[in-house]
């Protein structure tokens, strides 16, 4: 099954390419490329020729949020607000499928090209992502090049044999990632079993404190707090969370490396190897 | 009057067993209980007494305090429409503490948070009573309680959103609306002292309340002394919608439709109202609470809401009332 999805998702991956090639071929690269998509900004900082992107969304600069915020510094940022991206004059807008619908829209109507990028779940879907990436800003090479490299690295990164310890992400107001996202991907590769995955869960959404409690994991990650208060993240420090930590591994982590499907999520995969390898001494 | 107090009590029993017997893991409620009781070794213990004991004990903290402070401010101003959420004072409280929470009060100052609620619930109280004082009518109280209320909710809104965390924004429905989930037993020790605290002085209006039913002058003429009543009103109203709105935010409606109900069973009295109030309001935030979690487990339902659609219908049939009555 998952054999067949998976050649499936090459050849269409091919005929994707090849499509995107044929008509490459007749435009010339844009020269003026502007991103209002946290994730498309990195892709497009680690593929575009200098020069050719001119702005990326004020998220890319932020670091609670980008893996790349000091490389960000280098471009004027936009915040994504559709007056703002048509006065950079683009030749080519990059987004997210699911974020500023209303900008994409706007942005569309006036007459501007618009490349939508699906969300990444899968380190397999990052492959499909930074290929679509170099087609658009043409630079295939520097594609394939970035590919075979995170494909290097994350052959490095050998998750260590043996049963799979079971990890549950706990984020603010208990949001959870189960089945079928990047997160849920990332920890399978670092070694781990997901435990809102086991629990039937598919996709983001909350975990009431209670079942995670029952659940027991034996790793609990949750996010670094950020500044300023909030009652979102009160659950983070809980009486039954603490007792929780107390029993057993805990990994603080700071979401940039977990957002984005691009290259730098292999900087997640090798600190949940690190765990794991830790955990497996432990228990030795 | 004895079957009434008994059965109310029956009532607010039977809601805080079945509030610790309903949860998202499926607990057997007797397992649970003994747990809860005998404690041991797993999660069923820690479940037990850190996340639904807490649940269940604000429960019947904060519906007692909205129930009893419902009813005394009814009975002073002689006003059915008189309510902490419906004039301000709970949206009051709330900017206090969000404003202890966001200047980072509450972090440096343990008691910072349930104080600054407090100072909050306190000014919105006196505000009210300034505005719309015994004298003045129903529609100078709704019309007063309507300007704090959007006023509070504004600057709540306001300073969440210059909040340098981007999940505060996201929590202004949380202060709005209200909610008991994933609360702890820190949440209940903070509360619990300013809440006893007003619970002891707002009974002690009971017999202050009942002289002014016969008016002003009578009452004062029967040694009740109004400057002291109207003192002891503000700071108990303050302490206990300040306490409960500082950890679960502003619940509407319970200090509306609680005495409502109540009141043809007491005889119309505001003394026995006060204590029928406490239970009957702990009585109707228990069911809310446990219909937010049997009705839609997943959603994080706020408890304010389901308060409001079974108060709000009822607040418009009180208004249509006094709309009858006045020439």
């Amino acid at each position: 099954m998952w054999g067949f999805v998976r050649r499936f998702r090459v050849i269409t991956l091919g005929v994707a390419l090849a499509v995107a090639g044929a008509s490459a071929m007749a435009d010339p690269a844009p020269a003026r490329v502007v991103s209002i998509n946290l994730c498309t900004d990195q892709l497009a900082m680690l593929l575009a020729a200098p020069g050719q992107l001119i702005s990326v969304s004020d998220l890319a600069a932020d670091p609670e949020s980008s893996a790349m915020a000091e490389e960000a510094r280098a471009f004027p940022v936009n915040h994504a607000r559709a007056e703002e991206v048509y006065l950079l004059r683009p030749d080519l807008v990059l987004a997210g499928r699911y974020t500023a619908r209303a900008t994409v829209a706007v942005l569309r109507r006036v007459g501007l090209t618009v490349a939508e990028f699906d969300t990444a779940n899968s380190l397999s879907d990052t492959r499909d992502r930074i290929a679509q990436m170099a087609t658009l800003l043409g630079r295939e090479a520097e594609g394939a090049a970035l590919i075979a490299r995170f494909d290097a690295d994350l052959a490095a990164l050998q998750a260590t044999p043996g049963d799979a310890p079971r990890a549950a992400l706990y984020h603010p107001n208990g949001y959870t990632l189960g089945a079928g996202t990047l997160a849920d991907d990332i920890l399978r590769v670092g070694g781990f079993a997901n435990v809102a995955a086991d629990l039937g869960r598919r996709g983001g959404g909350t975990l009431p404190l209670e079942t995670l409690v029952m659940a027991d994991p034996d790793l609990l990650i949750s996010a670094t707090p950020l500044p300023g208060a909030s009652r979102s993240e009160e659950v983070l420090v809980h009486p039954a969370l603490e007792d929780l930590r107390a029993g057993h591994a805990a990994l603080r982590i700071t979401s940039p490396d977990w957002i984005c499907g691009t290259p730098h999520l292999l900087g997640a995969v090798e600190r949940l190897v690190e765990v794991r390898h830790s955990l497996s001494e432990v228990g030795q | 009057m004895i079957r009434l107090a008994l059965l109310l009590c029956l009532m607010v029993l039977a809601l805080f067993i079945a509030s610790l017997a309903v949860g998202p893991t499926g607990i057997g409620a007797g397992e649970g209980l003994a747990a809860l009781v005998a404690g041991g070794d797993g999660p069923v213990p820690l479940i037990m007494r850190e996340i639904r004991l807490p649940r269940a004990l604000l429960g019947v903290m904060i519906g007692a305090s909205l129930g009893l402070a419902g009813a005394a401010l009814q009975g002073y101003l002689r006003n059915p429409l008189a309510e902490p959420g419906l004039i301000g004072v709970s949206g009051a409280a709330a900017l206090g503490a969000v404003l202890a929470l966001q200047t980072g009060l509450a972090a440096t100052f343990a008691l910072g948070l349930p104080l600054a609620a407090l100072a909050g619930a306190g000014a919105g109280v006196i505000l009210i009573l300034l505005l719309a004082g015994p004298r003045g009518g129903s529609i100078t109280l709704i019309l007063a309680g309507i300007a704090l209320s959007a006023l509070a909710a504004a600057l709540t809104s306001l300073v969440l959103n210059l909040s340098p965390n981007p999940y505060a924004a996201s929590e202004i429905v949380f202060w709005m609306m209200g909610s008991l989930a994933d609360r702890s037993m820190t949440h209940v020790w903070l509360a619990l002292p300013f809440m006893a605290a007003g619970w002891v002085a707002l009974a002690t209006l009971g017999r202050g309340l009942d002289a002014l039913t016969l008016g002003e002058d009578a009452a004062e003429a029967m040694g009740v002394r109004l400057t002291r009543l109207r003192l002891i009103l503000v700071l108990g109203t303050a302490a206990v919608v300040g306490a409960a709105t500082a950890v679960a935010g502003a619940i509407g409606f319970v200090g509306l439709v609680v005495p409502h109900l109540l009141r043809p069973l007491v005889g119309a009295q505001p003394s026995r109202l006060l204590w029928a109030s406490a239970m009957g309001g702990a009585a109707m935030v228990l069911a809310a609470d446990l219909a937010v979690r049997l009705v839609l487990p997943e959603r994080d339902l706020k408890l304010g809401v389901l308060t409001a659609i079974v108060g709000a219908p009822l607040f418009l049939h009180l208004i249509y009332k006094t709309r009858a009555e006045m020439p």
